[in-house]
């Protein structure tokens, strides 16, 4: 396992920070259009990342990599490597099954995307593509994940009621447990609550930030604030490449890039 | 703020265009009234005319050369045996056309071409695919002037649209749902299976409905196949006392339909038979009309779940 240098270990201790995640001269091409240039940083193991920028800076390209998202439509490519560890695999690589990248690494939609079905068949749908039939195990997983994203006591007696019957806030929620139910090894959120008002937001916050004691996790916000708030790690990017990434408080509070400086405090974006 | 001589201005301007408004208002309902008016003329016309004849035994009795006891029985039930087998071809064949085309084919010229011929499809004159079908299904399959040969006939001709009707029900369903699918780690056929079809079931099931409709009031490809016009015994019951229950000789039968049956009595000089092809047509409206009803109603049931 790969250890990373303790100078950006966030609390300033001496704990090893491991990667969960490393990216390697990643390139993205949308057919001839070069969206993602040649980008190196990692994911730490149970933290949180930001990824910032101003929009069309690829900030979601990147984040849907993580996931091969890009493999369901064609003209898509990808250069370089996203290296998972502990087992080290490249989960780029031409051999290695979208599928299987995607039952590792879970996701969390800009808009919340409930199924049009039960909350609880919402919750256990990753667990029933992954063949798990006895109702006593996808009960405990359900009501597990549930918890896991804060929505258990709110929808414990309602399961069987459709997921559009819940408020944005706790549809987005019920998203989050539907891919926490997975155990995955990675949570991606790509901006989580831009279509959510401020007391929901806030409350998804909250949960990105209990969340990191159990999963690494990577999201992607317009919202910079947000990121300060959420965040222990942060990358800028801009037009593609990326322009910084450190430690969040160094990035907001004394970044060594004029261009991050000039987004972080406003003056561009 | 704008003085007192603008606004007034701007207020004769609005009602100069609001003007526009209540002409093309005037234009659209008279527009409306021209179809719908004829329509209800048309059926007015038939009510009247065929109403007598609307009798229990014209339902229960073979066509006859006597105007007061023909009836239709022969033709509702050959209409209906023929609906069965153009429903169990069209169903499968075209939602599974639709969702190849629509989640499996490679997005290229071949597909292209393919998806402008389905299109292209639904607009051939119905008498090409009597012929066709006279060609294939009655000479060179040799199911002969059957029940079989209409029905696979119907089902060629209302294809296009149950594909159209399943790709665009499948189109309709947001991206975010497919993505969330897929970023569960589920394979295109799950996806498919598990949220696509179910998804898009009320949209094909009103196509389906929509096709069946258009494919019950179709005369001129049944009458290449060569449907008889006089017809006096029923095919043999799809049902039977011992095993297997179940018996397909009726598929083999030849039939008439209900638009060959009137068609027929229009075409006889006497007046009574008239009476008897309004009656006819009567019931066959009301059976397309019931239809769509039907298609109207599973559409607002099973779409009251979805909200997109």
């Amino acid at each position: 396992m790969v250890v990373a240098a303790a100078l950006i270990d966030p609390q300033g201790d001496s704990v090893p920070v491991r990667y969960k995640s490393e990216v390697k001269n990643l390139s993205f091409y949308y057919g001839s259009f070069s969206a993602l240039k040649n980008i190196n940083m990692p994911l730490h193991e149970k933290q949180v990342t930001a990824l910032i920028g101003p929009s069309g800076c690829g900030k979601s390209t990147f984040l849907r990599c993580f996931n091969r998202m890009h493999d369901l439509y064609p003209g898509n490519r990808y250069v370089g490597e996203i290296v998972l560890h502990p087992d080290n695999v490249d989960i780029l690589s031409r051999a290695v099954d979208p599928i299987e990248v995607r039952m590792r690494i879970s996701m969390v939609f800009q808009k919340p995307n409930p199924f049009p079905k039960s909350i609880y068949e919402n919750v256990a749908y990753g667990l029933r593509v992954r063949g798990i039939r006895q109702r006593a195990i996808l009960d405990e997983k359900v009501e597990e994940a549930l918890r896991d994203a804060a929505l258990w006591d709110e929808a414990k007696d309602r399961l069987n009621e459709l997921a559009f019957n819940l408020s944005g806030g706790q549809q987005q929620r019920l998203c989050i447990a539907r891919a926490l139910a997975t155990d995955p090894e990675i949570l991606l959120f790509d901006e989580p609550t831009s279509a959510l008002d401020p007391i929901a937001t806030a409350s998804i916050e909250e949960l990105i930030t209990d969340l990191k004691d159990k999963v690494t996790i990577l999201i992607v916000t317009h919202n910079m604030q947000q990121a300060a708030r959420v965040s222990d790690y942060t990358a800028y990017m801009y037009l593609g490449e990326l322009i910084e990434f450190d430690v969040t408080d160094n990035i907001f509070i004394k970044p060594k890039n004029k261009q991050t400086e000039d987004y972080i405090t406003g003056r561009f974006g | 703020m704008r003085g007192d001589q603008d606004l007034s201005e701007i207020r004769s301007i609005i009602a100069r265009h609001k003007a526009w408004d209540l002409i093309f208002m005037i234009v659209g309902v008279f527009v409306l009234m021209i179809a719908l008016l004829t329509f209800m003329a048309l059926f007015a016309h038939m009510l009247i005319d065929g109403s007598p004849r609307l009798t229990w035994d014209f339902f229960t009795s073979f066509p006859s050369r006597r105007p007061g006891s023909a009836g239709i029985l022969s033709a509702w039930i050959g209409t209906t045996l023929v609906m069965v087998v153009t429903a169990v071809a069209a169903v499968p064949l075209g939602i599974g056309a639709g969702i190849y085309l629509e989640e499996y084919a490679a997005k290229n010229i071949i597909t292209e071409i393919i998806e402008i011929n389905v299109t292209n499809l639904a607009g051939i004159p119905s008498i090409i695919y009597g012929l066709l079908a006279l060609g294939l299904f009655v000479h060179q399959f040799g199911f002969g002037q059957s029940i079989l040969s209409a029905g696979l006939a119907l089902a060629l001709l209302i294809l296009p649209v149950v594909i159209v009707a399943t790709r665009e029900s499948i189109r309709a369903i947001p991206v975010a749902i497919r993505e969330g699918a897929y970023a569960l780690g589920a394979t295109k056929w799950q996806t498919v299976s598990d949220h696509l079809l179910p998804y898009s079931a009320a949209g094909i099931l009103t196509g389906v409905i929509i096709g069946l409709a258009r494919a019950i009031g179709e005369t001129a490809p049944i009458i290449t196949i060569g449907a008889l016009t006089f017809i006096a015994f029923l095919p043999p019951a799809p049902f039977k006392d011992e095993f297997p229950f179940l018996s397909f000789e009726w598929l083999m039968a030849p039939f008439t339909v209900m638009p060959i049956q009137m068609f027929n009595w229009v075409s006889r000089p006497e007046e009574a038979f008239q009476v008897n092809a309004a009656a006819a047509g009567l019931i066959l409206v009301v059976m397309t009309l019931t239809m769509n009803a039907l298609a109207i109603y599973l559409r607002y049931r099973m779409r009251k779940n979805i909200k997109w």
